[in-house]
């Protein structure tokens, strides 16, 4: 072999090899937080914890039950609120490409996205609790649903961009009106896109803090009242990785380890649906 | 005229201030298989697209003229009810992907909210089916997705779901031009058993394709009609020059 070819070769190797270091160079933090979670957390997590109250300091035991179920609740109110306004807009999107509205829409959209949290949350404050005169889990719900939309209108746009005109042409020429189109052909195919992005926003909004802060509140007991404070896994991680107990530090490795998983086995989820249900045109 | 299917009338189309089509005058008698061929772009599918009203689904479009379906005036009439009687079957074959080959054949019915018991769609899916010579192949699993055909298979997948709305015309706008030479011959052999219940208007750029299956052809060039008659007539002693040079190749 000529010598400037083998010198090629060997550049080609070690291009080869620095793209692989500097790949896993940007995987090692997440590796690196979901060690240290793992193993700060885990000897924390027992049926105990996971299903009793949190209790006063000095007393030894209990557990984060509040907060799982507020994180649900939570979680519940937002898809309730987020899901038709996102899905609609997302759907006006796809179907007007051009016009004022629509880009005005759109540039809402990423402003919004790139709005932070902390304000979203100071806005439900002024919307819901000061005239309510409560913190609640339903401002809690309205402040992260606000932050979910624009994952889901963007996403369902994109979907809905991907399905074929044709599909849509063979549904009208069969006399279907224009909002069964819509409804029975449009959406059903674009179901498992549209789906992922919800799970998506929902793994986004899930280890949310900062709207929280001054709507949801926190609390240390169980509460099924909407109209009343609630608990939610980051802000109890929030809670008890601020307090000076050690106790209450390892408690805190275990409500990370909860949400880390809640998260993962979201994105997994996702990730399953937008294989399995794919559509094939 | 009397026992004509469709009838045009001076007819025009628009997209912004291009005229499209000038003056249409034709008319299709029941049963046959009318072709409209001409060159890329001369305004033919626009012309079996105004038939069933999905031109004016594109922005900025206009019409002039009149067109009659069995005597009924196409342009007073509701878009959703006419398109129930107009069947079209597309260029590329488009069953929906989420429904079974079985509810691809009823959806008109199913998505226009149609009721009908199970054994009258149990006998209008097989009827369907037949009708686009697909049984044979299908009946085994028509519970399974329309998108696992063929592309042949899915055309006369296409074809049935069609014919199942029991259509005044049948629109073909260049139903083979996606598909293999077997397809297609399969599907121009459909062509001439449907003729027997059903009226047909074919775009097709494929001369060929006009000659085997028609019996009627239309010369549309520039959005002229620039002759039309028998196929037989026209493919043996054409009348207009631009036919003729047309037919042999010498442009389009």
């Amino acid at each position: 072999m000529e010598g400037h070819v083998r010198a090629r070769l060997v550049k080609n190797h070690i291009f080869k090899g620095i793209v692989m270091l500097f790949a896993f160079i940007s995987l090692l933090p997440l590796l690196l937080i979901l060690y240290y979670i793992t193993k700060n957390g885990i000897s924390v997590i027992n049926w105990d914890f996971l299903t009793h109250l949190p209790r006063p300091i000095g007393e030894a035991g209990g557990g984060v039950f509040n907060a799982i179920t507020g994180t649900i609740m939570l979680i519940v109110l937002s898809c309730v609120f987020s899901i038709p306004f996102g899905i609609i807009a997302g759907i006006y999107l796809s179907e007007n490409k051009e016009g004022k509205l629509s880009s005005l829409v759109r540039l809402c959209v990423i402003v919004l996205q790139g709005t932070p949290s902390i304000v979203i949350g100071i806005i439900a404050y002024v919307w819901i609790v000061a005239p309510l005169r409560t913190f609640s889990a339903l401002s809690g719900g309205i402040a992260l649903s606000i932050m979910m939309l624009p994952v889901i209108i963007k996403t369902t746009e994109e979907t809905l961009k991907l399905i074929p005109y044709h599909l849509k042409e063979a549904s009208l020429a069969l006399g279907v009106p224009y909002h069964k189109t819509i409804l029975k052909v449009i959406l059903p195919s674009g179901l498992s896109g549209i789906l992922t992005g919800i799970l998506l926003s929902v793994a986004r909004i899930t280890g949310e803090t900062a709207p929280l802060l001054f709507t949801a509140f926190g609390n240390q007991f169980m509460n099924w009242n909407i109209l009343k404070p609630i608990d939610s896994l980051p802000y109890r991680i929030f809670y008890y990785a601020m307090s000076p107990y050690p106790e209450w530090h390892t408690f805190a490795w275990g409500a990370s380890f909860i949400l880390v998983v809640l998260t993962l086995a979201l994105n997994l989820i996702a990730r399953g649906v937008s294989i399995k249900w794919k559509i094939q045109f | 005229m009397e026992n004509s299917v469709l009838t045009v009338d001076n007819f025009s189309a628009f997209f912004g201030d291009h005229q499209v089509l000038r003056d249409i005058n034709l008319s299709v008698p029941k049963n046959v298989v009318a072709a409209l061929m001409g060159p890329s772009g001369c305004g033919k599918t626009t012309l079996i697209r105004c038939v069933n009203r999905m031109h004016e689904l594109l922005p900025n479009t206009k019409v002039a003229g009149r067109m009659f379906l069995n005597e009924k005036d196409i342009y007073t009439m509701e878009p959703i009810v006419l398109r129930r009687k107009v069947g079209m079957v597309f260029q590329k074959p488009n069953p929906f992907p989420t429904m079974s080959i079985y509810d691809n054949v009823i959806a008109g019915y199913k998505l226009n909210g149609i009721r009908r018991s199970k054994e009258d769609f149990n006998t209008i899916v097989e009827q369907s089916l037949r009708a686009a010579a697909l049984w044979d192949e299908v009946k085994d699993f028509l519970h399974r997705k329309g998108t696992f055909l063929s592309g042949g298979q899915q055309q006369r997948l296409c074809i049935a779901r069609a014919l199942a709305m029991n259509p005044e015309i049948l629109l073909l706008d260049e139903p083979t031009s996606a598909l293999d030479p077997k397809s297609t011959s399969q599907i121009e052999e459909l062509f001439v058993e449907l003729k027997r219940n059903v009226t047909m208007l074919l775009v097709t750029h494929n001369i060929g394709q006009a000659a085997r299956v028609s019996d009627l052809t239309a010369f549309i060039y520039l959005g002229e009609l620039i002759e039309h008659g028998p196929t037989e007539k026209m493919f043996t002693v054409p009348k207009d020059k631009r036919t003729e040079e047309y037919l042999t190749g010498k442009f389009g």
